[in-house]
C-alpha cells in the first residue's frame, strides 16, 4: 500500500512539475474553462442580482392589494372608494397619529434615455400616498428634499439616477407635456423602488388626467395579520381584489425573468462547457502524447497503470481547478456589483446589481471540476493501456 | 550453469493495419545466470522484439518464456509489472532519464516501488551512483549530464534494485566510441563482479565483443551463435 502511494506521489508529481513545458497546450484547458466559468457565474450573478433586488423590496408584513386577476400593478385598477376601504382592513397598522399606514399608488411610465446606450427606455413613476415613507421604512433620502403635495416635483431612485440621462437634482423632466422638478434623490436599500422616480400620488393622477389608482400597499400590525387582512378584502362584496403578502407579490415577478436568466446561464454555460471539456480532451491527450515515453518508461520499470491514469486526472483536475478559479474571480472582479437594467414586471426597467455570491463561484468550480475530470478520463484511459513496447520504441 | 532465460518455440505477431506480421518465428534460446548476450543482426531482424519479450515489456503470440523459474508469457499487466520491478533493470539507447528529476531522484524511482524507508532508499541510491562514478552528479538534473553520465544515471537506475537480470537496448549508440567503451567496461564489470545477467541489443560488432556470447538475428530466426573464451 506505501508502494502505491509513493508510485501515486512520484508519477503525480513529476508529471506535474512537467506541466510548464506544455505551458501553451495547458493553457488552452485552462482559458476554456476560465472563459465558461467566468460566463456562467455572471449570468447566474444577473439572475440572482436580479432576484435579490426585487427580494430587497418586499416585507412579508406588508401587503399590496390589486384589482383582482391582475398580474402586476400596470395591469390593475382600483377606484378612489376602494382605495379608501383597503387601509380601514383588520389588521392594518396604524402610525402615531391613528392613521392608516397604507398607500394608494399610481403607476405611470416615463421615457428616458439611458447612459449607457444612449437608447430610451421606460422608466417608472410611482405616485404615492403622504404615508409612503412610513410605509417604506428603507427609504431615505440621500440628496435633496421630498416632494410637496400639489407641486409637480419628484424624487429620484439612486439607481435611476445612474443609469438614466435628465434625472440629476434640480434638473426638469417633461412628463406629460408637464415639467417636473427633480428635489431629491433616494436610497431604498437596493430594492427595486430605487429604480423608480416617486412624486405625489394626487399631483401625477393629475398630470396624467386620471382618477384611478393602481394598487394599495399597507403596512400589518405583523406578519400574521396578512390572513385576517387579506380574508376581510376578499370576502367584502363591494370589492374585487387579490391580496398578496409583498415578498410573495415580488417573488412572482422575478420569477419569469430569474428562469429565463438561469435557463441561458445553464444552457449557454452547458455548450460552453462541452466546448470547454472537448478542449480539454484535447490537451490531456496531447500531454499523454508529450508524456508517452516517460510514461513507458516508468512502466517498464514497473510502475501500474492506476498511478498513471490518477496522475493524468489530478493533472486535468488542477488545470481545470486553476481555471475554475480564474474564472470565478473574473466573474467577481468585472461583474460583481455592476448594475445593469431590464424590464420588468410594469414594462418599465428595474436597476439591479450583479452579485457573485460564494455559492456562484462555488457552482462555477463544481463545473470546472466536470469538465476536468471528463477531459481526463479518456486520456487517462488511453494513458494506462500505452503499449509499453511501442510507446519505447516511437520515443 | 542453469539457463536463467528460457524461450520455447516463441513466435511473435504484430498487426500492421489489417495484416499479421510474423517478426519471429519459433525462437528457441536459453541463456544461462551470468551470461552476458549481446544480440545482433541487421534492422528489422527482430532484436529488439525478443530483448522486449525477455524483458516482459511484451507478451509472445504463441511459445514459452520463462525468466528466473517463471513463466511471463503467462502472467497479467499489473503482476508482469511487479515481476520486471524485482526481477529485470533497464537500460535503454536515449537513456529515458525523467527531465525533471535529478539523478538521484531518477535512480531512486524503482525503489519508491518497495517498501524501503526513504532513509534507506537513499542509501541504495547513493551505493548505486557510487557503482557507476556519479557520487558527485547526484543532483544534477538530466539535461546538466553528458551521454556519457547519463547513461551512467541509468545504468544506476537499473542496478539500485539489485535486479538478476539487466535488459539493454543499444546502451551505446548515442555515444562516441570512448564513452560507449566505459559504458560496456561498466556492463561488463557488473556481469563480472556482481554476477548480473547482462542481455544487450547491439548494431556495434565492438560493443558485442564485451560479451561472453553473441547471438544473431535475421529475419525472426536465430542464425548463429558464438562464444567467447573469458578472458
Amino acid at each position: 500500500m506505501a508502494g502505491l502511494a509513493n508510485q501515486i506521489a512520484a508519477v503525480t508529481v513529476n508529471n506535474l512539475r512537467s506541466v510548464p513545458q506544455r505551458a501553451g497546450v495547458s493553457a488552452v484547458i485552462v482559458i476554456g474553462i476560465a472563459v465558461t466559468v467566468a460566463v456562467l457565474v455572471s449570468v447566474l450573478a444577473m439572475a440572482t442580482g436580479f432576484g435579490k433586488t426585487l427580494a430587497n423590496t418586499g416585507r412579508e408584513d406588508r401587503a399590496i392589494v390589486l384589482r383582482g386577476g391582475s398580474q402586476s400593478e400596470l395591469a390593475s385598477t382600483l377606484s378612489r372608494e376602494n382605495t379608501l376601504t383597503i387601509p380601514d382592513a383588520r389588521g392594518v397598522r396604524r402610525s402615531a397619529d391613528g392613521k392608516p399606514i397604507a398607500s394608494a399608488e399610481m403607476v405611470g411610465i416615463v421615457s428616458l434615455k439611458q447612459k449607457a446606450t444612449g437608447t430610451k427606455a421606460n422608466v417608472t413613476l410611482r405616485g404615492v400616498g403622504p404615508k409612503a415613507f412610513d410605509l417604506r421604512p428603507e427609504i431615505h433620502l440621500v440628496a435633496g428634499r421630498l416632494f410637496q403635495p400639489a407641486v409637480r416635483e419628484l424624487i429620484v431612485g439612486k439607481a435611476a439616477l445612474g443609469q438614466f440621462e435628465g434625472v440629476d437634482l434640480g434638473r426638469r423632466v417633461t412628463i406629460h407635456d408637464t415639467e417636473w422638478t427633480v428635489v431629491g434623490v433616494f436610497d431604498s436599500g437596493g430594492g427595486s423602488h430605487e429604480s423608480e422616480l416617486m412624486a405625489d400620488a394626487e399631483t401625477v393622477l393629475s398630470a396624467y388626467r386620471r382618477n384611478l389608482f393602481q394598487s394599495a400597499t399597507v403596512m400589518l400590525e405583523s406578519r400574521q395579520a396578512f390572513d385576517a387582512f387579506k380574508d376581510q378584502l376578499t370576502t367584502d362584496p363591494t370589492l374585487s381584489v387579490d391580496v398578496k403578502r409583498e415578498t410573495e407579490y415580488y417573488a412572482e415577478q422575478s420569477k419569469q425573468l430569474s428562469r429565463l436568466l438561469f435557463f441561458v446561464a445553464y444552457i449557454v454555460g452547458g455548450i460552453m462547457a462541452v466546448g470547454a471539456v472537448f478542449g480539454a480532451l484535447n490537451t490531456m491527450y496531447s500531454a499523454v502524447s508529450a508524456r508517452a515515453l516517460e510514461i513507458a518508461t516508468l512502466r517498464a520499470i514497473g510502475f501500474g497503470a492506476l498511478p498513471v491514469v490518477i496522475s493524468v486526472f489530478v493533472e486535468a483536475l488542477a488545470l481545470a481547478l486553476i481555471g475554475g478559479a480564474l474564472g470565478a474571480a473574473a466573474a467577481w472582479i468585472f461583474f460583481n456589483g455592476s448594475s445593469v437594467n431590464t424590464l420588468g414586471s410594469n414594462f418599465t426597467q428595474v436597476v439591479f446589481q450583479l452579485t457573485v455570491t460564494p455559492s456562484l463561484a462555488m457552482s462555477g468550480i463544481v463545473l470546472a471540476c466536470i469538465v476536468g475530470i471528463l477531459g481526463g478520463l479518456f486520456p487517462a484511459i488511453r494513458a494506462a493501456r500505452l503499449p509499453i513496447a511501442a510507446a519505447l520504441r516511437a520515443g | 550453469m542453469a539457463a536463467i532465460i528460457s524461450l520455447r518455440n516463441v513466435v511473435k505477431r504484430y498487426l500492421r493495419g489489417k495484416q499479421s506480421v510474423e517478426v519471429l518465428h519459433g525462437i528457441d534460446l536459453d541463456i544461462e545466470t551470468g551470461d552476458f548476450v549481446a544480440l545482433m543482426g541487421p534492422s528489422g531482424s527482430g532484436k529488439t522484439t525478443l530483448l522486449n519479450l525477455i524483458g516482459g515489456l511484451d507478451t509472445p503470440s504463441s511459445g514459452e518464456v520463462s525468466v528466473a523459474g517463471v513463466r511471463i508469457d503467462a502472467l497479467g499487466g499489473a503482476r508482469l509489472a511487479r515481476w520486471r520491478a524485482r526481477n529485470v533493470g533497464f537500460v535503454f539507447q536515449f537513456y529515458n532519464l525523467l527531465p525533471q528529476l535529478s539523478a538521484q531522484r531518477n535512480v531512486e524511482l524503482p525503489l519508491l516501488l518497495t517498501s524501503l524507508s526513504a532513509a534507506q532508499r537513499r542509501r541504495n541510491v547513493q551505493a548505486a551512483l557510487a557503482i557507476v562514478g556519479l557520487s558527485d552528479r547526484a543532483h544534477h538534473k538530466p539535461s546538466e549530464l553528458s551521454g556519457g553520465q547519463a547513461q551512467r544515471v541509468a545504468i544506476a537506475r537499473a542496478l539500485v534494485s539489485d535486479p538478476t537480470l539487466l535488459v539493454c537496448d543499444e546502451p551505446t549508440g548515442d555515444l562516441d566510441r570512448a564513452t560507449a567503451d566505459e559504458i560496456l567496461g561498466l556492463l561488463q564489470t557488473l556481469n563480472r563482479e556482481q554476477g548480473k545477467t547482462v542481455v544487450m541489443v547491439t548494431h556495434d560488432p565492438k560493443a558485442a565483443e564485451f560479451a561472453t556470447h553473441q547471438l544473431y538475428l535475421d529475419k525472426g530466426e536465430l542464425v548463429s551463435r558464438s562464444t567467447k573464451a573469458v578472458a
